[in-house]
């Protein structure tokens, strides 16, 4: 029963917050929308925590969504020991990167004056959520090893259960605690994405890539003659 | 021809003394809320001097403004995938401590404090803290200190002259200083909007005010270093960017800007200047030496009728034109050549013109004697107190000749006014002065009278705006938002969670 809670009804619920919040808050608040950022207020801690944690964090999400998208070709690639080695060490040094990211970030929230200044309640839940997404994650890596094998056969099918609609809670639920609890954490990180910070990474502006340097706009429509 | 309009501004540097009015004027109206009580969308500084914030000009520091790559023109900031590598932390980005902490006193405690043997004082408090601090920077800690081997001495511009001549410039009796008013540009090629990820920056078309969109705005502050005149500044406390709109609000109610409006020294100018839209990228890329001359080709005569008609087509009307016609902007940039853009070799076309000032009394200090009764005050323009390499530096991307065209001008419109007012200059004298600088009695007569006796109306000449017909496009019914400032907004601007 709890199992079902947890991995059934929980998903479907975080989701459902988390499309409705996101909707919402862009509709009634595009202003709150931004990466809030606090490079301003103090310059040489963010960088060592916020670079690390960005493409260290991306990486992690990516190798996911891949074992997600691909199962078939992460067990090819996986099917040469030396490769499954290689993803191995990848994945655990990316997740100790992280690690250190976040904890440095923490760390700055607290300590320096002016960035505690402007931070809210919600920048350390979520950093607190998250700090628990990466303890659970890189201890999953370490104790449970081989992950990148056995995550497609257990989290991959079970989170396209997600997907089609016909639940196979078996496959979460017989997994060890640890990764259930960085399962579930997932989900609550999920739920409250629409009322954090994380809404910065919805904007990733990728159209500046091709558009023109300069943006004019005509505050009335031109008198065509 | 892609005939636009600019609202641009013209500086008389000669006239500033310094008095930071301007400043107030505007922090008063837009600037006093949490999050931007350092942004000065107006400050003054003193030259020789490191500015605000501190060395805004060394691009190489903060990579604002553009450069020449091959036979493109790129942000300075570097390649657009290159940028977005940058997002989660910009390298280029001037830190508070680049400003100045903001600050105020503990007012109350003068009132509460229990009787005690000493005077109650009001100690400082950090605005963004909120506890004590010991004051270590202002927004004009450089005031007036043209010889300060803090500020004076670092002033990139001075790299430019030999050492001998920077030694020169820190003797006690030659010391020198003057003031440089700074807002916006409003560039017709503004670094600001071409770094900006979001496309949240743009420009106005049919004014040419460049403005930062609250709701689009996400916060990767690549604006901050994209202007090389530090003039988007970033609002720590709602996690946007803000900067100059040259009151807008103001303008379209037929008001000069704050600023400008309350100006003691009456140095602003304000008008409309014609551009061709069509040949911006082509003259920002001009050789350095020749984009002062370039950019005065950008701007069209107003009163040429194929110019007319290619503004008609864009939808400037009748009035518009008329404004372009009597702009003294025009006149003191195209016409008679004495205004000149500030660091044209960051090539975003500023629209905001300075008159270099002349600085003329000096002293000769001929046998080692400081004497200030010695006739002549101004020998030449090459002896001027400020050397003509540092002022190139500032106002003509390096092209010593523009400097001394224009200085000879001002001098002329001075000696011809001298010779017949106070007749302590030879008449002929003066005449050939004018000769050399170029320049008709008639010019100078006209010079002098929008430089020295201007009318309000003279200095700024500003054209209807007809918000009334934009607020009816916009809502169909011009009474909706009656008693309402501007069109009222949805939501309080609040830090996002
Ligand atoms: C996808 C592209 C992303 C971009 C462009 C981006 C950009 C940024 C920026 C500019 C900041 C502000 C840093 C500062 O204070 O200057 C930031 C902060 C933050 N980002 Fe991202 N981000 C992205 C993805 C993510 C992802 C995937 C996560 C986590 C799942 C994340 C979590 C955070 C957190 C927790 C902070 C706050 C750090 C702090 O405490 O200061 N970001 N991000
Ligand atoms: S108000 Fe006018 S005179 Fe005073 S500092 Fe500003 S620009 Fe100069």
């Amino acid at each position: 029963m709890i199992d079902l809670v947890l991995f059934a009804i929980l998903p479907y619920v975080a989701l459902a917050i988390a499309i409705v919040g996101l909707l919402w808050r862009y509709r009634t608040n595009q202003f709150s929308y931004s990466s809030v950022s606090s490079q301003f207020l103090e310059n040489r801690q963010l960088f060592w925590g916020s670079v690390p944690w960005h493409y260290g964090i991306i990486l992690i999400l990516l190798g996911h969504l891949t074992g997600i998208l691909f199962p078939a070709s992460v067990m090819a690639f996986n099917g040469v020991p030396l490769r499954l080695y290689i993803l191995e060490g990848t994945g655990l040094a990316l997740g100790l990167l992280v690690l250190v990211g976040l904890v440095l970030l923490l760390l700055r929230r607290g300590t320096n004056p002016r960035v505690r200044a402007v931070t809210s309640s919600m920048d350390l839940v979520l950093l607190l959520l998250l700090l628990l997404s990466i303890v659970t994650g890189v201890g999953t890596a370490i104790f449970y090893r081989w992950g990148s094998g056995w995550y497609v056969q257990t989290a991959t099918p079970y989170l396209r259960s997600l997907v089609t609609f016909s639940l196979k809670v078996d496959y979460l639920a017989s997994l060890p605690l640890l990764v259930k609890v960085h399962a579930l954490n997932a989900f609550v990180i999920l739920a409250v994405f629409p009322f954090t910070r994380l809404v910065h990474m919805l904007s990733v502006p990728l159209a500046y890539l091709w558009r023109p340097y300069q943006v004019v706009i005509w505050r009335r429509p031109r008198v065509q003659q | 021809m892609d005939v636009r309009a600019q609202l641009a501004t013209t500086f008389h540097l000669d006239k500033c003394i310094g008095c930071h009015t301007c400043s107030l004027a505007c922090n008063n109206l837009w600037t006093s809320r949490p999050g931007t009580e350092y942004m000065w969308w107006n400050n003054v500084e003193t030259k020789p001097g490191t500015g605000y914030p501190t060395l805004w000009e060394d691009q190489t520091k903060y990579r604002g403004g553009w450069e020449l790559k091959g036979n493109s023109l790129r942000p300075r900031f570097g390649g657009r995938l290159g940028m977005l590598s940058n997002l989660f932390f910009n390298p280029y980005l001037p830190t508070m401590d680049d400003y100045y902490e903001p600050w105020t006193y503990q007012y109350g405690h003068l009132f509460t404090a229990p009787q005690g043997p000493d005077q109650p004082t009001a100690k400082p408090v950090s605005q963004v803290t909120g506890k004590y601090i010991d004051i270590e920077a202002g927004p004009n800690w450089d005031d007036d200190l043209g010889g300060s081997s803090v500020y004076a001495r670092n002033d990139i511009n001075l790299a430019q002259l030999t050492e001998a001549e920077q030694q020169a410039l820190f003797r006690l009796e030659q010391m020198v200083f003057f003031y440089i008013p700074r807002i916006c540009n409003h560039c017709l090629n503004p670094g600001c909007v071409s770094v900006c990820p979001s496309g949240a920056i743009y420009k106005r078309a049919e004014d040419g005010i460049v403005l930062v969109s609250q709701e689009k705005c996400r916060g990767w502050r690549f604006c901050v270093s994209g202007c090389p005149y530090k003039k988007t500044y970033y609002n720590w406390q709602t996690g946007k960017s803000e900067k100059c709109i040259l009151c807008y609000p103001r303008m379209e109610t037929g008001q000069a800007p704050a600023c400008f409006h309350s100006c003691v020294g009456r140095i602003r100018y304000a008008g409309v200047l014609l551009y061709d839209a069509a040949r911006i990228e082509e003259i920002a890329m001009t050789p350095q030496s020749e984009l002062v001359a370039a950019q005065r080709r950008i701007i069209l005569n107003p009163a040429d009728p194929a110019v007319i008609a290619a503004a008609r087509k864009n939808g400037l009307d009748d009035e518009w034109l008329g404004a372009a016609r009597n702009s003294p902007i025009y006149k003191f940039v195209k016409e008679w050549e004495l205004a000149l853009p500030l660091h044209a070799e960051f090539r975003t076309l500023p629209m905001l013109f300075y008159i270099p000032p002349l600085l003329p009394v000096a002293a000769s200090t001929k046998n080692g004697n400081y004497n200030l009764a010695d006739g002549e005050f101004f020998g030449n323009i090459e002896n001027s107190r400020i050397p003509i390499k540092y002022m190139a530096s500032l106002f003509s991307a390096g092209n010593e000749e523009i400097i001394k065209s224009v200085l000879r001008k001002l001098w002329a419109v001075r000696s011809y006014q001298q010779a017949s007012r106070v007749g302590n200059i030879d008449q002929s004298r003066a005449a050939a002065q004018l000769t050399e600088a170029g320049c008709t009695a008639e010019d100078a007569e006209q010079i002098s009278r929008l430089t020295a006796l201007p009318r309000v109306s003279d200095r700024y000449v500003l054209p209807p705006y007809h918000r009334e017909e934009a607020i009816e496009q916009l809502t169909g019914d011009t009474q909706q938002h009656k008693y309402q400032v501007g069109f009222g907004y949805s939501a309080p601007p609040r830090r996002g969670p």
